[in-house]
C-alpha cells in the first residue's frame, strides 16, 4: 500500500508532471506566472482544490452513471471553488485581494476534472485526495518556477509581491537578482512564458533521456556478461 | 425495453438533478453565513481607501470623538449624493459621490468612476477631487488587468496611481491628460498602454464632471442643512455617551 502511495507522488511531481509532462491547464500556466509569487499562489490554491473535488468525487463515484459523469464533477468542481472563494474572501480578505483573480480561473482548469475524471472516479478517498494535492503540487512546482525565471530575467527581482501573501514584513525576502536591470519584456509577456515553459518541457525531458540511457547502458553493460 | 430505457433515464436524470440540487444548496448556505464578513470587509476596505486618497483626518469626525468646537461640520459618509447615470463619470446605475464640507461649503468630493476601456472589463476608481479642482488622490477600487501586466495602475502593485496626486486641469491642460505615448503627460509602463490610458482618460473626465457639477454637489448640500444639523446633535449626543 505505502508503495501504491509513493507510486502516487512520483507519478504527480515527476513522471505524469502536469505541468511539464501532462500540459494540462496551460492557460494558468501562461498567463499568471509573470512572478515566482504568482505561480505559487496559483499553484497552490490549484492544489487545495484539487484535494478537496478528488476527496469529494472518490466517495460518490458509485452513486454517478457513467452518462452524467462529467457534468455532475464540473459541478462539484465548480461548487467547491465558488466555496473556496466565498469563503476565502469573508474569512482571509488580504489572501482574496491577492488570489482573487486567480480563483474563478481554477474553475477551467482542466487538470482538475482530469484528476477526478482519471483517478478519483476510480479509487478510494485517501489516495485520491492524495494524487489531488501532489498533482496539484507538481503543478505549484513547475508554476513557481515558470514564475521565477521569467521574474528573474524579466524584472530582475525574485519573490517580488511576496509582501501581499505575508504581510509587509516579507518586503524584506524580495530578492534583486540583477540590481539596476531594466527588464526584458520579452520574458514578462505571453511569449515569454512560451519559451520559458518551452525549455522546462526539454530539460525535464532530456534528464529523462539522460536517466533511462543510464539504466539502460548498465543494464547493457551487465548483460553480455551474464549472458555469456 | 422501452421501459428500461425510460427507468435508466430518469434515473440518470434524478442524479444529475439531485447533484445539482445539494451544490446549489451548499452554495446558498455559503453565501448566506459569507455576505455579512464580505459586506463588512469590503466597507472596511472602502473606508482605508477613503482616508488614502483623502487624508483630511476632520472629515472621518463621526469615527472618533472630536472637539466640539471644531469647525468643520463635516462628515464625508452622512454627505452622500447619489449621481444618475453619467456619461463623464461612466457610471450606467446611480453612483454615489461622498461629499466632504467646510463651513457649510463643499471642500472635497469623492467620485466614483469607471472606465469601461480597459484591457479586459470595467476599471472602477475612486477619485477625490478638492474644491478647487486639485486632484486629492486616486485609487482603483476594481479592476480585472492582467495580473503582472496591467495591473501595476493597483496601489498593490505599483505607485503609478499615485501620478495623479496634486494634479489638475490648471497644471495640466486637458489635451495633455493623455500617457506619453499618445503625446500627453502621464507615464506608463511598456506592453500594458490600454489600461493606463483608460485610467487617465476616465481621471480626466471625472475632473469635467467636478467642474461641470460643482454648484450641483453644493446645492445638494444647502438641502441637507436642517437634516445635518439633527444629525451633528445626535453625534454629539453619541460622543458625549462614549466620554
Amino acid at each position: 500500500m505505502s508503495n501504491n502511495y509513493k507510486e502516487i507522488v512520483t507519478n504527480a511531481l515527476w513522471k505524469q508532471n502536469p505541468g511539464v509532462v501532462q500540459l494540462l491547464g496551460l492557460c494558468p500556466t501562461l498567463a499568471v506566472t509573470t512572478t515566482a509569487v504568482n505561480g505559487l499562489s496559483l499553484g497552490f490554491a490549484t492544489a487545495l482544490v484539487m484535494a478537496a473535488s478528488n476527496g469529494t468525487v472518490s466517495p460518490v463515484r458509485k452513486l454517478v452513471p457513467s452518462e452524467i459523469r462529467v457534468p455532475v464533477f464540473i459541478l462539484v468542481i465548480a461548487a467547491l471553488v465558488s466555496i473556496i472563494d466565498m469563503s476565502i474572501n469573508a474569512f482571509a480578505q488580504p489572501l482574496h485581494k491577492v488570489l482573487g483573480i486567480f480563483i474563478p480561473l481554477i474553475v477551467v482548469n482542466c487538470i482538475v476534472l482530469a484528476r477526478v475524471e482519471s483517478f478519483a472516479a476510480k479509487n478510494t478517498f485517501v489516495p485520491s485526495v492524495l494524487d489531488g494535492f501532489m498533482m496539484g503540487l507538481g503543478g505549484a512546482m513547475v508554476l513557481g518556477l515558470l514564475g521565477g525565471i521569467r521574474e528573474i530575467f524579466g524584472k530582475g527581482t525574485l519573490f517580488s509581491g511576496l509582501d501581499l501573501v505575508f504581510g509587509p514584513g516579507a518586503k524584506q525576502f524580495v530578492l534583486t537578482v540583477v540590481p539596476d536591470y531594466h527588464g526584458f519584456l520579452l520574458a514578462v509577456l505571453p511569449p515569454g512564458a512560451f519559451l520559458g515553459l518551452g525549455m522546462l518541457v526539454a530539460l525535464r525531458n532530456w534528464a529523462e533521456i539522460r536517466n533511462t540511457k543510464k539504466t539502460d547502458s548498465s543494464a547493457n553493460g551487465l548483460k553480455p556478461a551474464l549472458n555469456h | 425495453m422501452s421501459d428500461t430505457v425510460i427507468k435508466h433515464t430518469s434515473g440518470t436524470a434524478v442524479t444529475m438533478v439531485a447533484f445539482a440540487l445539494i451544490g446549489t444548496a451548499l452554495l446558498a448556505y455559503i453565501f448566506n453565513i459569507t455576505r455579512e464578513p464580505i459586506e463588512k470587509s469590503e466597507a472596511e476596505a472602502r473606508m482605508a481607501l477613503f482616508r488614502q486618497i483623502l487624508p483630511d483626518e476632520h472629515y472621518y469626525s463621526h469615527l472618533k470623538n472630536k472637539d466640539q468646537d471644531a469647525d468643520y461640520d463635516s462628515d464625508l459618509l452622512k454627505n452622500i449624493v447619489e449621481i444618475a447615470p453619467n456619461e463623464l463619470l461612466g457610471n450606467k446605475t446611480p453612483s454615489k459621490a461622498y461629499v466632504a464640507k467646510q463651513d457649510h461649503k463643499l471642500a472635497a468630493v469623492i467620485l466614483e468612476a469607471i472606465a469601461h476601456d480597459g484591457y479586459s472589463g470595467d476599471i472602477k476608481l475612486l477619485i477625490a477631487i478638492r474644491a478647487d479642482g486639485s486632484i486629492s488622490g486616486v485609487r482603483v477600487l476594481a479592476h480585472k488587468e492582467t495580473p503582472g501586466l496591467g495591473d501595476y495602475i493597483d496601489i498593490a502593485h505599483g505607485n503609478w496611481i499615485k501620478l495623479f496626486d496634486k494634479q489638475s486641469v490648471q497644471i495640466t491642460p486637458l489635451e495633455q491628460w493623455k500617457v506619453k505615448k499618445d503625446g500627453g503627460k502621464f507615464d506608463y509602463m511598456v506592453g500594458a498602454t490600454i489600461t493606463p490610458r483608460a485610467v487617465v482618460k476616465a481621471v480626466a473626465k471625472s475632473l469635467q464632471f467636478f467642474e461641470q457639477n460643482k454648484l450641483m454637489l453644493e446645492q445638494s448640500l444647502a438641502h441637507d442643512h436642517q437634516s445635518d444639523h439633527q444629525a451633528d446633535q445626535k453625534s454629539d449626543h453619541k460622543s458625549a455617551d462614549k466620554d
